[in-house]
């Protein structure tokens, strides 16, 4: 993909990740095809929010991000830029600094991404000794000022409690705390507030809206909740099937998503206003990754699909106010989304 | 289902529960600490589901929803309480014996691929359970056959398929299929939509309307999202550490909660509109340890509003507006009404048990 994308009211500067034609199969018994020419920018200070049911790509975009993938069955095309490095051909101590570094990662399941058999305080005191020249004392004195920055109560307390000593919610600030050590320039968030509490998730996010401002870092928030990426997204990507299929600036999407999968899902969302009536649901479900269609992955799902649709692949092309569309037969003009009653 | 079930009449509710109980004994970290802890995972829980509506229950993890629904099923015994089903009390002498109680009642669980038998195929799951209860085996492959139909899995195409060559949703239908075998007159259903993706979740709530419309069925339906709750649900119980704080229609609750938990809740629910993000985060901190509850109200140490009198006297439920129930002292609509006339004897029940 050499095809300039549109940005318009360009910072001088370049992205701060650049991903341009991006591919990731998984090589095996049943080889899928995870991800397919993905491409898209974040800027400097820039929230992106990757939307997407199961199976969309989300995760692994994530990962590969990361280079968390093992490279023995895993084949990936394509190129990563972030910071002006090639992040697929980063090896041995140039990719461990690069992880946590450069970019570092927020998981869903606070509760697996720590070690049980050791403290908070150590995980962290270690995170940040593995990054930076510092001796014991002040790498724990650093992480009890990260304790304190996402506001967790009695951090110093907290600093020798072992993960399952703490709830949920707490955990999950523990983990910013961690992600955030090293000052990272992008912060890869995958679902960080699925697994919470209604009360509880909404203290995260403001939390990461919060940090996000003060430290001017770029984040990539993945998640399948439309309310959540409302939240803290300056712009969304939906994704389907392991391809972008829009792109817009949040207020745009939700108002007037232009691809019927994103129409459709905006709709099917149960919202206040949708009580006594239908939802008015999408067909079908996701198709298999390892066996996709021809043409448009939704095609087979799609309301408004022509022949064309089941026979040839949209590209993403560029639209008016720097949206992206990948669309035979884009929705015409603003459907009714979430009703915001 | 079948008149012939219906024994109360429409006045009758189909399920009352009274003083529902459990606490669970948790080992204490020190061997040498005598005192016993208990987590009150339950703890005097009353309400009354009426024929053909859905109740829903919400509240965060820990407040005891699906401890609850456990307990109607009788898949856990209760300390205390009593069930009362279309009249007859079960598992009384002289009630409902157990056996008829549990073919009257089916649940559908959140996790779609754990509550299936991975050695069966989906036709024999669901003929599973009518056999056991005296139907023949092809009477009971017939009807699992309509009701694959019915859940819009086409029998020849998916009968013979096992649970892990189906998606999340299909499965899940599957499993509503099967509790509809039992041809159950109160269906429990516990986070059934919350493990779906959108898309597919809409897909499912739309054929849980339509078959309780068209079958007669009575719902109760435990999930934390408010949303889903509020376009399902006729009425609404919020639980809070074990205990109901709040009850009521659904638009009234939604429109005007009382108690300030359910406020909170409301307020969490992320904005759908960019431009009026939310601000502030209502509640701080995490749901509290059910072991050590608070005294008094248990919500008073996350409270806005907690007065001296919360930490010393457990509130009662008290009624507003008909039908709209509130266990909260800093309550103005319940002060109001308080004089006139006696709480009904659910509520004053389940604020004694307090």
């Amino acid at each position: 993909m050499s095809a300039t994308l549109p940005r318009e009211a360009t910072p001088v500067t370049a992205p701060l990740l650049s991903v341009r034609g991006l591919g990731v199969q998984f090589t095996g018994d049943r080889p899928a095809t995870a991800l397919s020419d993905l491409s898209f920018d974040v800027q400097a200070g820039e929230v992106l929010g990757l939307l997407g049911e199961s199976g969309s790509g989300k995760s692994v975009t994530l990962r590969t991000l990361l280079r968390l993938h093992p490279p023995r069955r895993t084949r990936i095309t394509g190129q990563v830029q972030v910071a002006g490095q090639d992040v697929l051909a980063l090896q041995g101590a140039a990719l461990q600094r690069y992880r946590g570094g450069v970019v570092s990662m927020v998981f869903q399941e606070p509760g697996l991404a720590f070690d049980p058999v050791y403290t908070i305080g150590q995980q962290i005191a270690e995170f940040v000794q593995a990054h930076q020249a510092v001796d014991g004392t002040t790498a724990r004195a650093r992480a009890l000022q990260l304790l304190e920055r996402v506001q967790i109560p009695q951090a110093r307390r907290r600093l020798d409690a072992y993960p399952h000593e703490l709830s949920g919610g707490m955990r999950q600030r523990a983990m910013i705390a961690l992600a955030l050590a090293c000052k990272p320039q992008l912060l890869l968030a995958d679902e960080p507030t699925t697994a919470l509490d209604a009360t509880v998730q909404i203290q995260i996010l403001l939390l990461l809206r919060e940090l996000q401002r003060e430290t001017g870092m770029a984040v990539i928030f993945v998640t399948h909740d439309i309310g959540a990426a409302v939240e803290v997204a300056d712009r969304i990507a939906v994704m389907y099937a392991g391809r972008i299929v829009e792109q817009a600036d949040v207020a745009t999407l939700v108002a007037a998503p232009r691809h019927p999968y994103s129409a459709g899902l905006l709709a099917a969302t149960v919202g206040p206003g949708s009580r006594g009536r239908p939802l008015p649901a999408i067909a079908g479900a996701p198709p298999d990754l390892s066996a996709l269609p021809a043409g448009c992955a939704f095609a087979p799902r799609c309301g408004q699909a022509v022949p064309r649709c089941r026979s040839d692949q949209p590209p993403l092309l560029p639209g008016p106010g720097g949206t992206q569309l990948a669309c035979w037969q884009p929705v015409a003009g603003p459907v009714t989304g979430l009703q915001t009653a | 289902m079948n008149a012939a079930d219906d024994r109360g009449g429409p006045a009758q509710p189909l399920l009352t529960v009274r003083g529902l109980t459990r606490h669970f004994p948790v080992r204490n970290a020190h061997p040498f600490d005598r005192r016993r802890s208990v987590v009150r995972a339950v703890d005097g829980v009353s309400f009354d589901v009426a024929k053909g509506e859905t109740l829903g229950i919400v509240g965060e993890s820990g407040c005891g929803k699906s401890t609850t629904a456990r307990l109607i099923a009788r898949l856990i015994e209760p300390d205390a309480g009593e069930l009362v089903f279309d009249g007859e009390a079960v598992g009384r002498f002289g009630g409902l014996a157990l056996k008829s109680f549990r073919r009257q009642l089916q649940m559908v669980f959140q996790d779609s691929s754990a509550s299936l038998n991975p050695r069966l195929t989906v036709r024999e799951a669901i003929a599973y359970g009518p056999q056991v209860h005296g139907l023949s085996r092809t009477a009971a492959q017939d009807r699992a056959d309509a009701l694959l139909e019915r859940v819009g899995l086409a029998p020849a195409l998916f009968a013979q398929r096992y649970p892990h060559e189906l998606s999340g949703g299909q499965r899940q239908r599957v499993n509503i299929a099967r509790a509809l075998a039992f041809e159950p007159r109160l269906l429990i259903l516990d986070e059934s939509v919350a493990a779906l993706d959108k898309s597919v979740q809409a897909q499912v709530l739309n054929l849980l309307q339509s078959l309780k419309a068209e079958r007669g069925l009575t719902y109760l339906f435990i999930s934390h999202d408010l949303n889903v709750v509020h376009y399902l649900a006729d009425r609404v119980l919020v639980m809070y550490l074990g205990q109901v704080v709040e009850s009521g229609p659904v638009e009234q609750l939604f429109q005007a909660p009382r108690h300030p938990y359910t406020r909170a809740l409301l307020s969490a629910v992320p904005a759908t509109d960019p431009a009026h993000r939310t601000t502030a985060s209502p509640l701080q901190g995490d749901p509290p340890n059910p072991i050590d509850p608070p005294s008094g109200c248990r919500f008073r140490d996350r409270c806005p509003q907690a007065q001296p009198l919360c930490a010393e006297r457990a509130p009662l439920m008290r009624v507003g507006r008909p039908g709209h129930f509130a266990a909260c002292h800093v309550d103005p609509v319940a002060d109001a009404q308080a004089d006139e006339g006696p709480a009904p004897l659910w509520a004053a029940a389940s604020g004694a048990a307090a």
